[in-house]
């Protein structure tokens, strides 16, 4: 979890979490890349509609907004790539624009597990996770709650250091 | 000499403001995964809000399902909602 250290945000991350964290930011690469798709629902909500009545205005608005949007998105989990420790883990130490980056970057990817997961208003995480280690403790569903649950600490930890 | 030719006066419906005239507004709406505090601190960085009305419109969008976080011209208001979507909030533009 993230300390403040002067003008930089600071954490270390066993080889477990590089391995989660670096995991996390390829995915939304790829969402954003390759795996574009605007009828997936993860897309959608990254990129919603402005006009939510209005198709033909919202597609306008998006003509002109979509492209910087996606680069923006690209641009901030690359930051968070491009300073990740190697694989036996380490520490890694963010000025406050890599710091945003790392903020915008996690809420990006949470925000991508959150729609996959069916995250709803008042979901209930450990009830959530109880009940998937019951059904199948080895299920992806216990491991890709684990990591939401993970990153939404991070990314509190991150914004608290980040106003400390 | 002819009378002056005076249109005749219509008289606007006082309840019918143009459209141009209402302002248009940004409005967030409430999602599942967004941190309250990260929501806050978005409002405040944004638009320069205070603590306290950052705070509130955040509850605003907590309780109520949504907020108006700022109103005015039309793309002063796409502009806003789109800086809103780099930070991950879901927001739309409206003229209520």
């Amino acid at each position: 979890m993230f300390r403040r250290d002067g003008e930089h945000c600071v954490a270390r991350f066993a080889a477990d979490e590089v391995k989660v964290l670096r995991k996390v930011a390829n995915e939304v690469v790829g969402l954003l890349t390759d795996g574009f798709d605007r009828d997936d629902p993860v897309v959608g909500r990254l990129f919603p509609d402005v006009y939510p009545d209005d198709a033909a205005e919202s597609s306008q608005f998006r003509q002109y907004t979509e492209g910087d949007l996606k680069t923006a998105k690209i641009d901030q989990a690359g930051a968070m790539l491009a300073v990740l420790p190697g694989d036996a883990g380490g520490e890694v130490r963010l000025d406050p624009e890599s710091a945003e980056a790392w903020l915008r970057a996690l809420n990006d990817a949470r925000l991508a597990m959150g729609i996959r997961l069916d995250i709803e208003d008042g979901t209930d995480l450990e009830d959530e996770l109880d009940e998937a280690v019951l059904r199948d403790p080895t299920s992806s569903r216990v491991f890709q709650l684990s990591v939401y649950a993970y990153l939404g600490y991070l990314q509190e930890s991150l914004l608290n250091a980040m106003l400390d | 000499m002819a009378a002056p030719q005076v249109a005749p006066v219509e008289t606007p419906d006082v309840e019918e403001v143009p459209d141009v005239d209402r302002p248009w507004v940004t409005v967030v709406w409430n999602d599942p995964v967004n941190l309250m505090s990260y929501v806050t601190w978005v409002f405040q960085k944004l638009f320069g809000y205070s603590k306290e009305k950052a705070e509130k419109l955040m509850l605003d969008v907590h309780h109520k399902g949504k907020a108006i976080v700022s109103s005015g011209a039309r793309e002063k208001m796409e502009h806003d909602a789109s800086r809103l979507h780099a930070y991950g909030l879901w927001a739309t533009v409206d003229q209520p």
